[in-house]
């Protein structure tokens, strides 16, 4: 596969980029890691990662002038993946350390695993740290989406204490769960691809994602 | 919740290396290649401890996470002589997810607070090396096993956990290389004793003992080396690779296994695993 289509990969600070570079680039993607606005806007798609706190990843994102580009590439059609804390980011706001606004592209909160013991009195670990299955809703299939190509209850790799909760559950891609709690692993809503899971973390299954990415970039095609 | 089964790989310099019981370090053959056939195999993830961490050396090891973050789709774990934001900054630029902390961490304790602050809670590991008193309390150590540091490592857990540290690597020095078994006591009352996963490390010598960690230690994440390696040896040529002036590959030369260490490959140990009812993300194929 050689697309030859840029994916910008927003830098705002922290977080391993190097590894979502190398997935974009395994599947013939350039990926450029980037803070400049403009550079964001000659791209073929974006990409939103994170990892850290959510307050703190906002303010950065404010204070880099990146929150007109985002909501303008999010918007306008093009491939849209928010990765772990870029997709909480995505929503209108976060329970993280206070109360902070968020982008607010995608109608919800986010909000923290609950400690205290189920029914099963087995103390849940948070962060939330491992491979975990993902699961698509009930009378859900992932044919025309990101995850077209990837198994129901597949294995993916998750580190957070924190998930989206999107207002509309039609959205939702894919459930996941914790201990005894369930949660919205994954949500697609037209062009745009929020995963809390890292797929670029997840082997060979994760990538499929980027290669979905890169053909959907080829093809303009059936996501 | 799946139990991760996580290669632990020490490096010296460009090789991988073993430290063998009374006999010193030996190189095994190039990190990048054992890296690549765990992750093939289904490794949950990869640790990287730089066990001599000198100056000079951090660039080469930047450049040893790069070359293995290109083809390796799994969280990578660094670890030795990170002393700074700087260090952090410079392995997580270079491809790493995560960095273990140790005598960093316990000379001041508020690097945990400033590196999980700036960096997030889950990117911070705080490695603790534990060796038993006669007394049957477990002190904190640093430098392998060779700096006492007075403090209980139960407590020096808790303080790490409440600064922001996102999981505990407990390492018993005791039994690390020996193949012994993992000290059970230590791994279950450290998993009791924060909220916050708990990575054992240190003892694992055959499959029983890394599925009794995870069942009576209640670990949530297995560390191992030598079990691996040897398997990995045995069905490779290491010596084709040129280590020309880099150390004593004698070892290597022998061919002989580790004394009291099962050999064991990445998919022997899921598939017991799960023909044991221990919750792990099954081998790829």
């Amino acid at each position: 596969m050689h697309s030859n289509k840029k994916i910008a990969i927003i830098n705002y600070g922290v977080g391993n980029l190097f590894s979502v570079k190398q997935a974009c680039e395994t599947f013939g993607m350039t990926g450029v890691i980037t803070s400049s606005p403009e550079m964001i806007e000659t791209c073929d798609a974006v990409i939103l990662p994170g990892v850290g706190a959510f307050g703190s990843a906002m303010q950065s994102l404010e204070k880099n002038c990146l929150v007109p580009v985002i909501k303008k590439a999010a918007y306008s059609g093009k491939p849209f993946l928010g990765i772990c804390l870029g997709m909480q980011l995505l929503l209108e706001k976060s329970h993280e350390f206070g109360l902070f606004d968020g982008l607010g592209i995608i109608k919800g909160e986010v909000i923290r695993f609950k400690q205290d013991k189920g029914p099963s009195q087995k103390m849940l670990r948070i962060p939330h740290i491992g491979w975990n299955r993902i699961e698509p809703p009930l009378n859900r299939t992932w044919n025309n989406s990101y995850l077209k190509t990837v198994p129901a209850r597949s294995f993916m790799y998750f580190v957070h204490s924190y998930y989206a909760v999107p207002d509309d559950p039609d959205i939702i891609l894919s459930n996941t769960i914790y201990g005894e709690q369930k949660f919205c692993s994954s949500f697609q809503y037209e062009n745009i691809l929020g995963c809390q899971f890292h797929p670029e973390k997840s082997g060979s299954i994760g990538l499929e994602i980027y290669k979905t990415l890169a053909s959907e970039l080829d093809s303009h095609g059936s996501i | 919740m799946t139990c991760r089964i996580i290669p632990r790989l020490d490096i010296k310099g460009p090789n991988l290396v073993k430290g063998i019981h009374l006999e010193g370090l030996r190189i095994l053959g190039k990190p990048e290649a054992f890296a690549k056939h765990y992750y093939e195999q289904g490794a949950d993830e990869l640790i990287y401890m730089d066990i001599v961490a000198s100056l000079y050396e951090r660039n080469s090891l930047a450049e040893l996470i790069s070359t293995t973050a290109q083809k390796i789709f799994i969280p990578l774990t660094v670890g030795g002589g990170l002393r700074s934001i700087k260090d952090i900054e410079t392995v997580l630029g270079a491809g790493a997810d995560k960095v273990a902390i140790n005598t960093a961490a316990i000379r001041n304790p508020d690097f945990i607070k400033e590196a999980a602050e700036k960096y997030g809670s889950s990117t911070i590991i705080v490695s603790i090396e534990a060796i038993k008193k006669s007394n049957g309390s477990y002190e904190a150590f640093t430098d392998n096993g060779r700096e006492e540091t007075g403090l209980d490592v139960f407590e020096w857990a808790k303080q790490a956990a409440a600064l922001g540290a996102g999981e505990i690597l407990i390492t018993s020095v005791d039994r690390e290389g020996t193949g012994f078994g993992f000290d059970l006591p230590l791994v279950k009352k450290m998993s009791e004793s924060v909220s916050i996963p708990v990575i054992a490390l240190g003892g694992g010598g055959s499959v029983e003992h890394i599925h009794e960690v995870i069942t009576k230690g209640k670990a949530d994440a297995v560390s191992i080396a030598s079990l691996l390696h040897y398997d990995f040896i045995r069905n490779h040529d290491m010596l084709k690779a040129d280590y020309s002036d880099e150390g004593n590959i004698d070892y290597l030369k022998s061919g002989k296994p580790f004394s009291n260490i099962q050999p064991l490959s990445m998919k022997e140990i899921k598939r017991f695993l799960i023909n044991t009812d221990v919750a792990c993300r099954p081998v790829e194929v």
